[in-house]
Parts: C-alpha cells; structure tokens; sequence
C-alpha cells in the first residue's frame, strides 16, 4: 500500500514527516519511478534481457559501422560460402583473424570457395571499408575488416557465410536488424497513440462508448492475424516503393498491437479511479487534468512500457513471418524476413544452414523482449513482495 | 441463464457480421474489379473473352452496383453456400475448400488434442512442484515456445530430422499413397507425416496453457477449503485431483477457443513450410495469385469458425460453472 499511495516526486512529502533515515523509511519517500527501478533491478533475468535489448539498438544505430562488406555487394561465385567465424587468438597470442577462402573449380568447371585454416586472413581494427553515412556524415570506418578494398574472395571476409547471391550474411544481418527493429518501433508509435486514447475514451467515459469500444476489440482479437494480415498485405500492389510498403506492413502489424494497449490502459484507469489517493486528491480539490496527469498517469505508465515491450516482440514476429511468406517487406529491403525469406525449405536449409541465423537473433530479441517486458510488469506492480 | 445465451448470441451474430464487412472489405482492396483480373489470365493463356462477356460477368457479380448491395448481394450467396468461383484453381471455391478440409480439421483437431494432453499434467505439476526443476524445465520451454516463430521451428525441426534420419518431413502422404484409395497402410502412413505438424503446431498453445493452468492452480492450492482437505487426512493425490484441478480445468475451457486463431494462423505458415495439402497452403497460393473469393472466404470462415468456437466454449464454461451465468445477470 505505501507503494500504491506514492504517486508524487520527493517534493510532495512534507519535509517535516522526514526524520531519521534508516533503510525502511527510504522506501517511504522513494517515488514511484524509484521503487519500479529498486523492484526491476532484483529481477535479474529482466536485467540481463534489457541489457540485451539495448545490444540490438546499438545495432539499429550503428549496423553500417559494424558491418564488413556492403549489404548489396552481389558476387555469384562466392554463393554460399560456409561462415568463416572470427577467430580471436592464434595459439595464446591474441590476433584477430579468420581463415582464408581458398577458390578451386568444382567438378563441372565452376568456381567454388572453401575454407582452408593453414592460411589465414588478418581482421583489423577500425579498418576502411565501403562508404555510408551515419548522423548526416560520410563515413568509411568499420569496427572491424580488411582494410584496402578487395577484389577478390580469397582476400575478404565472410564471417557468417554468403547467401545465394554471394552477399554478405553477418552484413545483411546488421542492415536486418535495423529495419526490423525500425517497423517495430513505428508500430508501437502507432499502437501507442491509438491505444491509449481510445482506451482513455473507454475508460473514462464508460456506457455506451465503452461498450462499443471493448466489442470492437474483442471482434479485432477474435480474427485469425495471420490470414487477415495476409489478406491484406497481399493487396498491396508489388509494385510499391520499399518506403510505402515499410508504412503500410507497419500499419497491418499495429493493427492487432493497439487493442492490448487499449485495454491495458482502460484496465489501469478504471482499477486507479477506486484507489484512496485519487479520493483523496478530489478532495484535496484538484482538478481532473492535475489528476489524470499528475497522480493516475505515473502509476500506469509502466504498464504502458511493459505492454509495448512484449507488444514489439509479437511486431517483429509478425513482420519475419509476413516477409518469409513474401507478403511483408519485399527484397531488395532487408530485414530479418526476408533474410529468412532465402531459407525457403528444408532443402536449401540442409544445404546452407547458416541462413537460419536471422532466426537465432529474432529469438533473442523476442526472449528478451518478452523478459523484459515481464519484468517491468512485475516491477510496476504495487502489491508485487 | 436465458437472458445470458441470449446476451452472448447476439454479441456472436454482432460480431460474425463484422468478420463478413472485414473480409469483404479485403476481397476489394486490390487495384481493379477482379474480372479485369480473370480477363488478362484467360487472355494470357490464349482464350479470347469478348466483351459482352464481361460485361455479362460484372453483371453477374454486380460490379456496376453501389458498393452495399455489392455486400449485400455477396454475403446472400455466401450464406446460401454459394462461394464464388476460383480463377487458380479453375474450380468452385467450394471445391477447393472440400479438397483439403479433412487435412486440415486432422491437422487442428490434432493439435488441439496435443495441447491438452500435454499441458495440462505439466501445468498441475509445475504448480504442485513450484520452483522444482522441473517447473524451472518447464517454464524455459514455455517460453521458448511462445518466442520462436512457427516457421522457424517447423523449418529447424524438419531440417534436423532430415539430417539425422534422411526422412524428408513434407506433405501429409508418401508419393505412393496419395491417390490411393483409404487403406490401413495409408493412415499409418498419414499418421507418421501428421507427428510434426502436430507438434510444432502445438508448441505455441502448450507454452500459454501451461501457464495459465500453473497460475490458476497455484490460487487455488492456497484456499482453505485445501487445508481442510488435508486436515481432514485425504491423501495429497486425492485432494489436488479431486477438487483444486477440476475447478482450475474451468479457464482452459474457455482458452480453447482463445487458442483456435493461433492455430488458425499456425497451419497456414507450417503448411507453407512443410508443403502440407491443407487450406492454409491453397489460401496462401490464392493471395498470391490475387484470387479473392477463394482467399476472401478463407478469412470469413476462418473469423466465424473462431467466433462460433468462442460462443461455444462460452456456453460451455456458463453450464459447467453457474457463478459466471449469474454474474452476468
């Protein structure tokens, strides 16, 4: 309860009641954003999932500079080169390094490249590679690379293999990375503002409009997603540019996402309406804006947060899955569906395995989500031990 | 009682007439009438399609009437079982649902049987047991259930059985019994590729049944009515099975019909992934194609099936447990 009826910042305890601070009286005057972090901080599995989370933004943000070789680089004669790996250390010295693609002719005179550990291709540190641009400025730093641009194969690398046209795997991944995260950040934009103010409406005014609100959403959420996003992704005209069809599948997928936000949000409202404090600020004779903003607002805003964070993990799932059936985003946009889109079956799978790695990191991103998301529940909740 | 079946009817009617506008709504997004569609195709394999012809064909379907006697006049046909014609597959859309419906009630009506048998004995256990290891077990794969998406775990599942064994987990029947008439040796066979489907299909509701049935079990393990049980010398076996778990079992009913749409959603891509000749593949096939009556009446079907899913279990749930009728009330 001392939780619940905390609502304020520091400033609203009179300084008077202040007296002696040992840890238990701490967590009286701690704000209500203080006591979500103490809680969150306990959950370590939560931790370690933000930690991780943050990892992928980095990513958003700085994919060209990690990247290695140019995402569109098409090369047929190197198609599907196994990953050569990042080797760390040669013997106990440390040396950063991968083994050298060796080019031979294959039985029907094509050129195919193996992997041969005797010779060895040296990684630099922040090596030149091909040019981007980041925060407005021209750059060709990478984190790490073969400096000097090469012609050849044999001399560039390949960390996480290519793909059937020769491209860059762990290259595409980064520029993936981005666009995936990128739909599930709109998305949730989108979500949050429909969502929270159709769910204010709802809650607020109740009757008729609340009603008419609640059934929508529950019709919303009693279609199958998947043959409606279907349906209407595919009336999209293929024709589309890559920035129209980014908006228009980050519509399809928030359109599921809002009606958890709503009723969240609704949820909060009409459950807060009952609590002492908000009594107690009407009588104080505060007005109904000074309450929603001031004392209802920075109790729910955290389930706000819980409910966007696993609501981003159901996005990018819905995109992967939308873009492998060739319905969602549409090469040459790169995102984690269409990587997966080149893994089609179990055939090219059997052959190149090493496609399934976008998969490894939706499943990261998505367990970690969903942990993370966890956790701030848990954390927001008042009555949580 | 009455005023409640009554109540959730029409919310069901309500609601079923709104799947009809969505999906109708779909059916006419795309660029075009779909007879300028039907046109170029038969124009492409070389059959001529004069104009009054089409004009003849546009009557027909009433494309030259406003848009809610279109509705009207599509929704009639619909209800009366006339559901269009299919352009890709070249037959009546009812024809081509038929073909594969028995696959595809095998493949949900399997899944669903899974997610029974196997949630609910780890859901009991994981709340007798709380915090053991096998509820730690339990509660990952739950997790990694509900985090993998169905096509990655179907293609991964597929791929290392096909590596391992060298069976190529694809469509439903062996090349030999695919025409074949039903034999025993055909079901044995049907049985053997329905396995993984199956599984992977399962996985996703597995992981959420299990949590609710842990979560629901666990409030009640701590009501009174338990202590007394067990003061009263019952035996641990007896009071968990006899009274907590009948009364948890109640949300499950209802989380049946919850679990219908993702199963739904699941067999179109797993049937994708894996080549399976259900629905779910004919409809994918029918949106690339832009062939909409057939893909507009998967997605009509497929929302009623879930709404009438969600009514039934609701009728179930008021007939099992009288306090949720007089709730209601």
């Amino acid at each position: 309860m001392v939780a619940g009826s905390q609502t304020g910042s520091q400033s609203d305890v009179p300084g008077a009641l202040v007296h002696d601070l040992d840890a238990e009286d701490e967590i009286e005057v701690m704000s209500q954003r203080q006591l979500i972090w103490r809680r969150f901080k306990r959950h370590r599995l939560a931790m370690a999932a933000t930690v991780v989370v943050a990892m992928f933004y980095l990513i958003v943000i700085f994919s060209d500079f990690l990247a290695t070789n140019d995402p569109e680089d098409i090369e047929a004669a190197r198609q599907y080169t196994p990953p050569q790996g990042l080797r760390l250390f040669d013997g106990w010295k440390p040396d950063l390094h991968v083994c050298k693609l060796v080019g031979t002719r294959d039985q029907f005179l094509r050129k195919v490249y193996e992997k041969d550990c005797d010779q060895t291709v040296d990684v630099q540190i922040f090596a030149r590679g091909y040019e981007y641009s980041l925060f407005g400025l021209k750059l060709d730093w990478h984190l790490f690379g073969v400096n000097d641009p090469v012609e050849t194969a044999e001399d560039s690398i390949f960390i996480l293999g290519t793909d059937v046209q020769g491209r860059d795997l762990y290259s595409r991944l980064m520029r993936g990375t981005r666009l995936s995260l990128l739909i599930g950040l709109t998305g949730i934009f989108i979500s949050l503002v429909v969502g929270t103010i159709l769910g204010a409406i709802s809650g607020f005014y109740g009757g008729f409009v609340d009603n008419l609100i609640q059934r929508s959403i529950e019709i919303i959420r009693s279609i199958p997603t998947v043959p409606l996003y279907l349906g209407l992704a595919a009336a999209f005209p293929a024709d589309w540019s890559v920035e129209r069809r980014f908006f228009a599948i980050t519509i399809v997928v928030s359109l599921f996402a809002w009606t958890e936000l709503a009723r969240v949000v609704r949820g909060r409202y009409l459950a807060m309406r009952q609590e002492d404090f908000v009594t107690a600020a009407i009588t104080a004779g505060a007005s109904q804006r000074r309450i929603i903003f001031r004392h209802m607002l920075p109790s729910f805003y955290s389930h706000i947060i819980a409910a966007s964070t696993l609501n981003l993990a159901f996005m990018v799932i819905s995109e992967t899955t939308l873009s492998f059936l060739g319905l969602g985003l549409l090469p040459p946009a790169i995102s984690y569906g269409t990587l997966l889109f080149t893994a089609q079956n179990v055939q090219t799978v059997a052959l190149a395995p090493w496609l399934l790695i976008p998969g490894v990191f939706v499943v990261v991103l998505v367990l970690s989500l969903n942990f993370m998301g966890d956790g701030i529940r848990d954390a927001a909740d008042p009555y949580g031990s | 009682m009455l005023a409640f079946i009554i109540r959730r009817f029409l919310y069901a009617i309500i609601a079923m007439w709104a799947v009809s506008v969505i999906s109708f709504v779909i059916i006419n997004l795309p660029a075009g009438d779909f007879v300028t569609t039907y046109i170029a195709t038969q124009l492409a394999t070389g059959n001529l399609i004069l104009e009054d012809e089409a004009e003849s064909l546009r009557e027909f379907y009433g494309l030259n009437d406003p848009v809610y006697v279109q509705y009207t006049k599509w929704i009639t046909r619909i209800v009366r079982g006339q559901l269009g014609f299919s352009f890709e597959f070249n037959a009546p859309v009812r024809t081509v649902l038929a073909m594969n419906l028995l696959n595809t009630l095998l493949l949900g009506a399997g899944a669903v049987i899974f997610i029974w048998i196997v949630a609910i004995p780890i859901g009991v256990y994981s709340a007798v047991k709380q915090y053991s290891p096998g509820d730690y077990i339990a509660t990952f794969f739950g997790f990694l259930g509900l985090g993998i998406p169905d096509f990655l775990i179907a293609l991964v599942m597929a791929w290392v059985i096909f590596d391992t064994t060298g069976f190529l987990a694809t469509d439903l029947y062996s090349a030999e019994y695919r025409t074949a008439p039903w034999s025993l040796a055909k079901v044995w066979d049907l049985t053997k590729h329905l396995v993984l489907p199956v599984v992977i299909l399962g996985t996703a509701g597995t992981a959420t049944l299990i949590r609710i049935m842990r979560a629901n079990l666990l409030d009640e393990l701590k009501k009174p009515y338990v202590t007394t049980a067990r003061a009263k010398g019952l035996t641990e076996w007896q009071i968990i099975m006899k009274y907590p778990v009948r009364y948890a079992l109640n949300p499950v009913i209802s989380l049946t019909a919850y679990i219908l749409p993702f199963i739904i959603s699941g067999s179109v891509v797993l049937s994708y992934v894996l080549d399976l000749p259900t629905i779910g593949r004919d409809f994918l096939r029918a949106l690339t194609a832009q062939d909409i009556y057939l893909s507009g009446a998967v997605i009509l079907f497929s929302g009623w099936l879930t709404i009438i899913g969600t009514f039934g279990s609701d009728m179930l749930l008021a007939w099992v447990d009288p306090r949720i009728r007089l709730e209601d009330d």
